[in-house]
């Protein structure tokens, strides 16, 4: 059996883990009792996710590595997840002090990653890495349903009132350019495809843009242009919004070490 | 060797899920096998959603009902297949609905038409019996509930919202 790269691994824990950190910050917070429950139940799924692709990458790199220290134990800098994940929740009103947390935001940003975790995870079933296939067919039917709850919400949204189409249709703006990362592959999932254990998302590209397409069309949102910038947070090249991020996941883990509770 | 298994499986009956104490780990398809390893028996069990916080809490029942009974046994976490609520039994469906879970109703999220090409609408809803009157006139609050596993229905005939156990 082909392995994949363990940077490989760590993208996908990684992506899993920040989406999971920031939906967190819904807890308590939620619009409206149910969608409070449900942004609990998503980041419960995406960490969990999160914590069986740790475990592999630990036990594939022996020594003192361990889920824990992979999750707490790394700076900013050593994170593999896309950019988009890490952007904070009030998107595009920052600076309105109504507006902290944008739910426009939280949902375009949950659509756009599980329309591309459907496809993804869809495709890892049949990798070369037999645990990384597992793990796959699992996360698939969680995305699922996160992409069916996002993509409700969005369509809610955008053929909604006045006032929600135009804070969906800035948030969409405000975050469409992230997804550019998506599609250019970085040196370690060139390896991960070369050995038959990662996708090539070029492949995947045809399928999310129809799938994006027919629930922007349903929503009336119109699909902003790409600008040519290329965020580079799978290369460990991030926002300043992943150091506070990390700063708040982190600090109780460090503060004592190897603590059991 | 086959007594022991069959006493493991025999204690390892009285176990229930943590959150819906009604249905067995075996009738709801976690306890997938207990077996002659090369080092001693081995009891093996599937998660279910990936975050489900119960799971640590159904290995260290399953640990502690085994040392209990005397049986010694390594416990296997085992990933593949992927747990799907189509391994529930009959008789743990219908212990889920006296219990007021509307059980699942069709495939796995994973093996309906669906898979490959997802529309956004119509989608056709899912019709799920209410537990309490039985009426199929219902309908869904949220595809998300009280724990991972559930979402939330409302029956429009005897007005009572309830869990439904939605397919995995």
């Amino acid at each position: 059996m082909s392995k994949a790269p363990n940077d490989y691994l760590l993208h996908l824990a990684d992506n899993a883990v920040v989406l999971g950190q920031r939906l967190a910050e819904w807890c308590g917070h939620g619009p409206i009792l149910e969608e409070d429950l449900a942004l609990a139940n998503v980041s419960l799924d995406l960490i969990g996710q999160a914590r069986l692709l740790y475990q592999l990458t630990a036990s594939r790199m022996g020594g003192r590595a361990s889920e824990d220290r992979l999750a707490y134990f790394r700076d900013d800098s050593e994170f593999l997840n896309y950019t988009l994940l890490e952007l904070p929740n009030h998107g595009p009103l920052v600076g309105y002090a109504a507006a902290e947390m944008d739910y426009a935001t939280t949902i375009v940003r949950n659509f756009l990653y599980s329309a591309l975790m459907v496809l993804l995870w869809d495709e890892l079933q049949q990798s070369a890495d037999a645990d990384l296939a597992a793990i796959a067919a699992k996360s698939l039917k969680e995305a699922r349903y996160h992409l069916h709850h996002s993509a409700d919400w969005l369509i809610k949204f955008g053929d909604g009132t006045e006032e929600s189409h135009v804070r969906a249709q800035a948030a969409l703006d405000h975050l469409w350019r992230y997804t550019e990362e998506f599609w250019t592959p970085s040196s370690t999932e060139e390896a991960a495809i070369a050995n038959g254990s990662g996708v090539d998302v070029r492949s995947l590209r045809q399928a999310w843009d129809a799938l994006v397409a027919d629930a922007l069309a349903t929503a009336t949102l119109k699909r902003p242009e790409a600008r040519g910038y290329i965020p580079e947070g799978k290369h460990g090249r991030h926002s300043e919004h992943l150091s506070y991020l990390l700063g708040e996941m982190q600090s109780l883990a460090r503060a004592h070490p190897d603590g059991n509770w | 060797m086959d007594s022991t298994i069959a006493r493991a499986w025999e204690v390892l009956e009285q176990l229930t899920d943590p959150e819906i104490p009604v249905i067995t780990l075996r009738e709801l398809g976690i306890l997938r096998d207990v077996r002659a390893g090369k080092d001693g028996l081995e009891v093996v069990i599937t998660p279910t959603y990936s975050g489900c916080p119960a799971m640590g809490q159904i290995e260290d029942d399953v640990r502690a009902t085994l040392v209990e009974a005397g049986i010694e046994a390594s416990v296997i976490t085992q990933l593949a297949p992927a747990w799907t609520t189509d391994w529930m039994t009959d008789e743990g469906k219908e212990k889920l609905r006296a219990y007021g879970i509307a059980p699942p109703q069709c495939g796995s999220a994973g093996s309906g038409g669906d898979t490959k090409v997802i529309s956004f609408v119509p989608r056709k809803p899912e019709v799920v019996p209410c537990p309490q009157c039985g009426s199929r006139n219902t309908t869904l609050i949220s595809q998300f509930g009280s724990t991972a596993c559930k979402a939330q229905y409302r029956c429009l005939d005897c007005l009572e919202p309830f869990d439904y156990f939605k397919p995995y």
